[in-house]
């Protein structure tokens, strides 16, 4: 077996992983707090990579495209909280789904229309493109392994707001008890819709950072929802330290998954079965360890308290 | 002599059964495809709203059982099998064992991760058929030839109709008896209050894992008219949109009401069909509309006419 290979693919696992982070981290804090699903949790992360597209291109600066693309998917959030979601609050979980789906159509529909159907080419800034070479013989790409510290660093100040400072502490107050902290004179609307205003910020974060490496269309939200949302089961809806360890589990899984998977079951078993078999069975990996992970422990691995 | 429903059944089923000479009359056929296509998934809406609507299970991948029913009509034409009776038994048994495997591991758990399991599963099947080169993977597979019944031909589009009418019909009616018999009590009560379910001795768990097993089967029913509906089929059919389709119809049409889901399935489709004519961009229509309904109009469309059962 190649090292220097598997270490690669262990560092897009990695990236793969800290960019399912940003998107879990926005949608547990809503979930854990507000009880609310969100699958436009998606939309966002599309609004955030066409934003950042649009922004950079108007401005001619990449750093102050990823800066308005933030800001603008930060009032998208925060729009979109105020104008339909914050009716729902107090709804089952079924009433939010439906919401969040129609409006999921609206904002690929709305995409579709502004920027088109067609996938959007979106370039690696020069100063961060080439390589780094990490250890003799061994380079990887300069952007993914930006992506991981940015992510990283992400996951920190996350912590330390939360568990840190005044602001945090309201969220965790309100997550544990809504009525009690409105009644302390804590204007609880306002927080539901700044971390809501975050959440999609940081949606939009995952996004303008995966555009150059996936495409940037209409739907691509989709596509990571459904990972993000194995990932917060994972994890245990509402925990942002299980969104972590969950995000970084199914974010090196699926990598692993789809460039070992074939040649072990060709070598184990027959190369015909490798190559019938493998791919189908990598693309599935990820919903099959959440189908373990929930028949053993049905909160998931880090139940939030209380 | 009828009650007001009765009589609302009626005139729905005898507008139903008039509609096709009266399209071909006035020149407009394809109005015979277009609610072919509706009818057949209100069977699918019907056999969701068993689960959804009277047994409080928000199952996020309903859809899946209407790929795994196009499939086992698409699979058995491609090894050259086109007998109907065939084509029927197997997609209606493949569902039903599909959904015991879904269900037995998805009904252990409740809430909102159960949503996420049932829509974890058919993803799961969606990317199964993306990845089966043999069977068209991505880009789908054509059914060549329709599932042959003696007597009854398909490819007839009018009589193909009738087919779809009488099957809606029937499962309607047969949801209408499941919820209305002492099983159907159980599993209703079991949604209204799980502990005083259990206090009078019944064990959810059995009751949801039947009824999940009896929707799935139904579902194939409906898979395997439509693939003999569009003679295309693509993974797609797994989708979560396809599933997210489905919870609307129920939604929309009312749950846990008789006549819900086929109202539903109705106003939805027509309404994107309208929407369709309209703009290539309907979906940025329709989607608002459905927000708005959810919000606003939550008893549905049969809360016009009748008060839901709770």
């Amino acid at each position: 077996m190649n090292f220097a290979l598997l270490f690669e693919q262990l560092l897009n696992g990695l990236q793969f992983g800290v960019t399912l982070f940003l998107m879990a981290a926005g949608l547990t804090l809503v979930f854990g707090i507000m009880n609310f699903i969100n699958l436009a949790h998606g939309s966002l992360y599309m609004v955030g990579a066409y934003l950042t597209l649009a922004a950079a291109k108007w401005t001619g600066s990449y750093l102050a495209g990823v800066a308005l693309g933030l800001a603008g998917t930060l009032v998208v959030g925060m729009i979109v909280e105020v104008v339909a979601l914050r009716a729902l609050y107090n709804r089952d979980h079924l009433d939010q789904v439906l919401t969040t789906f129609g409006l999921i159509l609206f904002f690929n529909e709305l995409v579709a229309i502004l920027w088109g159907r067609a996938a959007l080419f979106a370039s690696v800034p020069p100063f961060l493109s080439g390589h780094i070479e990490l250890f003799t013989g061994s380079t990887y790409p300069l952007y993914r392994a930006v992506i991981i510290a940015v992510g990283l660093l992400v996951a920190v100040l996350l912590w330390y707001v939360v568990t840190r400072t005044r602001l945090g502490m309201l969220i965790r107050a309100g997550a544990t008890n809504r009525t009690m902290v409105a009644a302390l004179g804590v204007n609880i609307r306002l927080l539901y819709t700044l971390v809501f205003g975050f959440g999609a910020a940081l949606a939009g974060l995952a996004g303008l950072m995966a555009g150059p490496i996936y495409n940037v269309q209409p739907g691509m939200g989709e596509l990571i929802l459904i990972q993000v949302l194995v990932v917060i089961v994972i994890g245990g809806i509402g925990s942002i330290r299980g969104a972590l360890v969950g995000a970084l589990i199914v974010g090196l899984v699926d990598t692993l998954g789809r460039s070992y998977l074939r040649p072990l079951l060709g070598t184990m078993i027959s190369p015909t079965a490798g190559d019938s078999a493998g791919p189908a069975l990598a693309s599935m990996l990820i919903f099959l360890l959440m189908a373990v992970v929930l028949a053993l422990r049905p909160a998931g691995l880090f139940p939030p308290r209380g | 002599m009828f009650s007001g429903r009765a009589l609302l059944w009626i005139v729905a089923v005898a507008v139903l059964i008039a509609l096709p000479p009266a399209v071909v009359a006035l020149g407009q056929p394809f109005y015979i495809d277009l609610v072919r296509r509706i009818m057949i998934l209100a069977i699918a809406a019907a056999s969701l709203n068993l689960i959804l609507g009277y047994g409080g299970l928000v199952s996020f991948g309903h859809a899946a059982y209407l790929a795994v029913g196009a499939y086992a009509v698409g699979i058995l034409g491609f090894y050259g099998f086109t007998s109907g009776w065939l084509h029927l038994a197997v997609a209606v048994a493949a569902s039903a064992l599909v959904a015991l495997a879904i269900g037995a591991v998805s009904i252990r758990t409740s809430g909102i991760y159960f949503i996420m399991i049932t829509l974890a599963f058919s993803q799961m099947l969606f990317y199964l058929g993306i990845s089966i080169e043999e069977f068209g993977g991505d880009d789908g597979m054509r059914i060549k030839t329709p599932s042959r019944f003696p007597l009854v031909d398909l490819a007839d589009p009018v009589v193909f109709y009738y087919v779809a009418l009488v099957l809606m019909l029937l499962s309607v009616f047969l949801v209408f008896r499941i919820v209305n018999s002492r099983f159907g009590m159980a599993l209703r009560a079991a949604k209204s209050n799980e502990a005083r379910t259990r206090a009078i001795g019944f064990s959810p768990y059995p009751y949801r894992l039947a009824a999940f097993v009896i929707a799935g089967a139904m579902c194939g029913l409906a898979g395997m008219l439509y693939a003999n509906h569009t003679r295309y089929i693509t993974p797609d059919l797994a989708s979560w949109q396809q599933s997210g389709d489905l919870m609307f119809m129920v939604i929309l049409g009312g749950m846990a009401s008789t006549a819900g889901p086929v109202l539903g399935t109705f106003a939805l489709l027509l309404v994107e069909e309208l929407l369709k004519g309209w703009t290539q961009h309907w979906q940025v229509i329709l989607g608002p509309l459905l927000v708005l309904s959810v919000i606003f109009f939550r008893r549905g469309l049969a809360g016009i006419f009748y008060k839901p059962d709770a």
